[in-house]
């Protein structure tokens, strides 16, 4: 590592990230900057590389070209998954993937913002404490009732808010979504852009969706993805103007 | 499932557990020696000499599954390698019991095992130093398999090797040290193993106070590695091994290291199958690179899913159950033993797919501590 000052003020930096897979390039030369405190979305059309902009920054795919840097020191290019996800970045699926052999209840342990040593894992008590962050989680998200049910007895819908709350209960500092209303209803998919606003006020967020109505119910700041680099950026109303966005993406 | 939640964590340790525990650990180490040397031999209700070290046979067996449950039924991992854990700490004993046996041996070397003197050795190899002493080689139990099992984990799982790509790559681990024991150069008896043995701290192996001893041993080894094994199940450690079984990269993404996790389950299960077979090779007085057949690590898979799986009592269930079955079919119609063992598992996983214990607790709602909720598909 050359130095421990920040390179940037950015909460989120990528530079010239380049991903290829047997010579498609998913991500090509891609550059985005998100700033601490930001609500960002993300769109484009199928294999603009969105999922795989996802697995660089969690430490999944390792980029061929580029920088990765979170709050400017952490290089997350040379750290693995569990590593990245404790410096504070949670991640949420495309598809709910709760733990479904395990109840409502327990998944949000394993969320908690504990030690993740092994270690501590055997010796951790579940303290009072800890059921009373679990209770105030399964309250937000709605899940009070179901604490002790299998995660497989859930609804799709349910396991999408019990994915979101797994990332609330870290209490993380960036989350990414990955298509958070995907396969919801329309009262879920309003009620998720009102728990995400709210959300919002306190961390930074960056959502991957394809639903237009839910990114205007959002009305943060838009990036479309288009092969693999960043095709245009700013409102909702910019970029739904943009002649090359209407042209690739919106107009289809 | 009911409401396992918070109340789960008070169930594991409750007075019923233990009374339940006790009770059947009392029973199992004070019934049979009592039966066994307390009533006279024409009593219906003895326990004849050849079935105490019989029984303690079986519960090594037990600890065996349990070791394996431990990683298969919990983790996901299916080692079908487990039975070179185990005859590795069979071989260590094996190594010490020869070492008691002096210039009592065939040829009357007081420093060379028998087989050593008929290969025209000269001196005893580096390897045999210090096993003439018992706690060296009580150390040597638990060190060689724990070391065996930290450098294998550790390549396949920081390599992420999951499923049967592991399971398939600890059937080459096992077969390969069958191969590397059977050759005479090994220094380790070959073909033959290591047999004959005279007596274990002081004691004439064949006596049957001493085979008592090793039964009672043995239900103290088993009692204590199931508490082990529940102390860790119920841990939160518990709850990461049944979510990393569920999806593995999500846990990663939650900040928990796989690799780490795995390892210590797996050591700790290296641990329990050596110590089985350390009390296995005195009860049954032979060790051989038999023991390392792949064959043998596959019928430990066999046990534990019969008696149901990610439950710690059911490989013990299994274990005791499978192999009484073979000792009593093997002597009344040996042919058809193998053909009994593979519809038993074909039987448990079209049928039952949680085992006896998983059944049991379908049909009497027993409150058993199945692993939360068992998938019903085999994970690899």
């Amino acid at each position: 590592m050359k130095t421990a000052k920040p390179l940037t003020d950015a909460l989120l930096y990528l530079n010239g990230v380049t991903v290829s897979f047997d010579g498609f390039k998913a991500l090509n030369e891609l550059s985005l900057i998100v700033e601490e405190g930001e609500l960002r979305t993300i769109i484009g059309p199928n294999g603009a590389g969105k999922t795989t902009l996802m697995d660089v920054i969690t430490g999944k795919t390792r980029p061929d070209a580029g920088e990765v840097f979170f709050r400017g020191v952490a290089d997350l290019t040379r750290l693995d998954e569990a590593e990245i996800a404790n410096l504070g970045i949670g991640r949420k699926f495309q598809r709910p993937t709760v733990f479904e052999n395990l109840t409502v209840f327990q998944n949000l342990e394993l969320a908690l913002a504990d030690s993740r040593g092994t270690w501590r894992t055997l010796f951790a008590h579940l303290t009072r404490d800890r059921c009373d962050r679990i209770a105030a989680t399964l309250a937000r998200i709605g899940l009070a009732e179901h604490s002790g049910r299998a995660a497989s007895a859930l609804s799709h819908g349910q396991k999408q808010w019990l994915e979101i709350g797994m990332l609330l209960i870290h209490d993380r500092a960036l989350l990414l979504l990955d298509e958070p209303v995907a396969g919801m209803t329309d009262r879920e998919t309003e009620e998720t852009a009102e728990l995400i606003l709210d959300l919002s006020k306190d961390r930074t967020i960056v959502v991957v969706e394809h639903d237009m109505a839910f990114v205007r119910s959002l009305g943060a700041r838009v990036t479309v993805l288009h092969e693999g680099a960043v095709l245009a950026e700013g409102s909702v109303d910019h970029v739904q103007n943009h002649a090359r966005v209407i042209e690739v993406y919106l107009g289809r | 499932m009911s409401t396992p939640d918070i109340g789960r964590h008070r169930g594991t340790w409750s007075p019923g557990f233990w009374a339940t525990f006790i009770l059947c650990g009392g029973v199992l180490a004070f019934g049979v020696p009592l039966l066994n040397s307390g009533v006279s031999p024409g009593s219906p209700i003895a326990v004849p000499d050849y079935v105490v070290p019989l029984l303690g046979k079986y519960l090594c067996f037990a600890l065996l599954a349990l070791s394996l449950d431990l990683i298969w039924g919990y983790a996901g991992i299916l080692s079908l390698g487990q039975g070179a854990f185990f005859a590795l700490g069979g071989y260590c004993m094996g190594m010490y019991l020869m070492r008691q046996i002096g210039t009592r041996g065939v040829y009357g070397n007081p420093l060379l095992p028998d087989f050593m003197v008929f290969l025209n050795w000269k001196e005893l190899p580096w390897f045999w130093w210090g096993f003439d002493h018992f706690a060296y080689a009580a150390g040597m139990v638990v060190l060689v398999p724990s070391l065996l099992a930290l450098v294998f984990g550790w390549l396949a799982f920081r390599s992420r090797v999951t499923g049967v790509y592991l399971s398939i790559i600890t059937q080459a681990m096992t077969y390969a040290l069958m191969l590397a024991f059977f050759r005479n150069d090994m220094g380790f008896g070959g073909n033959n193993g290591m047999t004959d043995y005279k007596d274990l701290l002081g004691w004439d192996i064949h006596q049957s106070s001493t085979r008592r001893g090793l039964y009672i041993a043995s239900v103290l080894a088993l009692g204590l590695g199931f508490l082990l094994c529940r102390c860790i199940t119920s841990a939160k450690l518990g709850r990461v091994l049944l979510a990393l079984r569920e999806a593995e990269s999500r846990v990663r993404f939650l900040g928990y290291s796989i690799t780490n996790a795995k390892l210590l389950v797996f050591t700790v299960s290296a641990v329990l199958a050596g110590l089985a077979g350390a009390l296995y090779v005195p009860q049954v007085g032979i060790i051989n690179p038999s023991e390392f057949s792949p064959g043998n690590s596959i019928e430990i898979a066999i046990w534990v899913a019969v008696g149901g799986r990610g439950t710690l009592v059911g490989a013990i269930v299994g274990a005791v159950l499978v192999n009484s079955a073979k000792t009593w079919l093997t002597g009344a119609a040996p042919e058809t033993w193998l053909f009994v063992l593979g519809a038993m598992f074909i039987l448990t996983t079209l049928v039952f797919p949680n085992g006896i214990v998983g059944l049991l607790h379908r049909l009497g709602r027993m409150p058993t501590r199945a692993a939360a909720t068992m998938p019903a598909e085999e994970q690899a």
